[in-house]
């Protein structure tokens, strides 16, 4: 089942792009990563899904129901962790879990108790007295405690210590394991890497790539490392050249026989070729538009 | 109702404050009644003839001398005032707080529908003018009785009556303009409160400017026109409270596809 399933979806803030005919499809019980810098249009097409702003045009369902008509009964199975969590001054942590809970009609103060521990959260301080982190886990107990089959998070690392993120990973894990859905919008790459199975890459409002994490790595671009002094300008396919103190740092996209025949001629102290990271194909896209 | 009693917890300390303030201050008025009282003849020969401040207030239709036309000037500009720019506070920030304050993305994206969260933030704002009006309605009895004076019920009840309609009105058109705000709701709230309050006074004023009474409803809840007549201005009473429906239906229309930042 599809839980998430966009056709044509596009968004204008006037005459701004927000997001341009967004065809993107996520299973069910996938951990699907959402990459893109700021401005790409990430919160844009979470905002819509979640009906926070109205679609322009095009069509979208999550969890198989209408974000326009049937956006209740969405909102009811989906928990949402925002990029920058805000809370009501004056209240206490348990005060807005339970407001939380009570907004969803559903008492979860087991599972409420148990994320808190988990997280560590005093829930009896008042919002206003948290730092930043500590209400990205205020948020994260909202976002998870009435168990959503579909998790969408913005950013959910921002401010979140190491520690926290491994722990905040975990339960995401579990929970993932259990049959949960969860969107993870970001532009740290390495989250992506790590945790997701599959991934989109979104620039400028469209969708570029959709694959599996796996294939979106695998590219024929090589991280190309030399030790030794050459001069590869030459070549055509080459990409984010570095200088290093012992040699030369590229990204090489061209036949790997070039590639020798120029290396050929000169003497070299060492070769590595690796598969470019998530990061440096992201770049890729960004700077070319798509094909690596 | 859930959103309703989040709003009154949120907003409980300062309907208390307006409440008591406005109570008390209407309290001294009606404590200073029986010396009035007693200096009848020259203050009402001393507020009948001041000009147009005299129009303004309506201060020659009524007798000083008596409760309720001391109460219907006096108290009534405190109760007037004050609730409305009470009123207008609460309405016009009831929506217009969430984006303000960055918690609309916490309330929307639970399953709770807008016009559901529409619902429940009017029914706040309406049962916060009402408590206000039943705590300075209860301060106005209180007071009275402690100065033993006679109530003349029928038209502190109107007056009542017409101060609380006043206030859901100017709440119905300051929850309208909320639906279109993002921030800084407060100083729109009171200038719609302040505008009206002197539309009214300009009209008093001013034979060719009588049609504001048409737009502010100061003009049905004006206490020298309600003790002097014993009624309220039907007319003018429905005139506003279909301005007041029509700023909750602009509200309800605007809110519910409005896109949130």
């Amino acid at each position: 089942m599809n839980v998430i399933e966009t056709k044509g979806l596009t968004k204008y803030y006037g005459k701004a792009r927000g997001i341009i005919n967004l065809d993107l499809t996520v299973q069910e019980g996938e951990f699907f990563g959402f990459i893109g810098p700021n401005g790409a249009g990430k919160s844009t097409t979470i905002r819509t899904l979640l009906g926070l702003i109205q679609k322009s045009r095009g069509s979208a369902r999550v969890l198989g129901k209408d974000i326009v008509s049937e956006k209740k009964a969405i909102l009811a199975q989906v928990g949402y962790l925002p990029s920058e969590a805000v809370f009501y001054s004056g209240m206490r942590v348990k005060e807005v879990i339970k407001l939380s809970a009570d907004l969803r009609r559903t008492n979860c103060r087991n599972e409420a108790r148990e994320l808190c521990d988990r997280l560590e959260l005093d829930t009896s301080k008042r919002v206003e007295e948290l730092s930043f982190g500590n209400r990205k886990k205020v948020a994260i107990v909202c976002a998870l405690q009435h168990k959503p089959r579909l998790c969408i998070l913005d950013e959910p690392t921002s401010g979140l210590d190491p520690l926290m993120q491994h722990e905040f990973f975990e339960i995401l894990k579990e929970r993932n394991a259990q049959g949960t859905t969860v969107f993870l919008s970001s532009h740290v790459l390495s989250e992506v890497q790590r945790n997701c199975t599959r991934a989109a890459i979104i620039r400028e409002g469209r969708l570029i790539a959709c694959d599996s994490v796996e294939s979106l790595s695998r590219t024929k671009a090589k991280r190309i490392h030399i030790q030794g002094h050459v001069d590869v300008t030459e070549l055509s396919s080459t990409r984010d050249m570095r200088q290093t103190e012992s040699g030369i740092d590229f990204l090489y996209g061209g036949d790997i026989n070039d590639l020798l025949a120029v290396l050929s001629k000169y003497h070299i102290n060492d070769l590595s070729v690796s598969e470019p990271d998530l990061e440096e194909i992201f770049m890729h896209y960004y700077e070319d538009g798509g094909e690596a | 109702m859930v959103v309703v009693r989040h709003e009154l917890k949120q907003s409980r300390v300062s309907m208390a404050a307006w409440s008591i303030a406005i109570g008390i201050l209407i309290a001294v008025c009606v404590f200073m009644f029986p010396e009035m009282k007693e200096e009848m003849n020259g203050i009402n020969r001393v507020f009948g003839s001041m000009g147009s401040f005299t129009d303004a207030f309506g201060m020659d239709k009524v007798n000083f001398g008596t409760f309720s036309g001391f109460y219907s000037v006096e108290c009534g500009n405190i109760l007037g005032l004050g609730g409305a720019l009470f009123a207008a506070l609460c309405a016009v920030g009831a929506l217009a707080k969430e984006e303000k304050d960055h918690t609309a993305e916490f309330l929307l994206t639970h399953p709770v529908g807008r016009v559901r969260i529409i619902t429940e933030k009017l029914i706040a704002v309406m049962f916060q003018i009402i408590v206000l009006n039943i705590v300075v309605y209860g301060f106005t009895i209180g007071s009275a009785a402690i100065i033993k004076e006679e109530i003349p019920w029928k038209e502190i009840n109107l007056l009542h009556l017409a101060y609380l309609l006043l206030q859901i009105e100017i709440a119905g058109i300051c929850f309208g303009i909320s639906a279109f705000l993002r921030r800084g709701s407060m100083g729109i709230g009171l200038g719609v409160a302040t505008i009206m309050y002197f539309l009214n006074l300009i009209a008093n004023i001013s034979e060719s400017a009588d049609f504001l009474k048409y737009i502010t409803p100061f003009g049905y809840a004006e206490g020298s026109d309600i003790v002097a007549n014993v009624s309220l201005d039907r007319t003018l009473v429905i005139l506003g409270m279909a301005y007041g429906v029509i700023g909750i239906i602009i509200a309800y229309v605007k809110y519910s596809k409005k896109d949130i930042a």
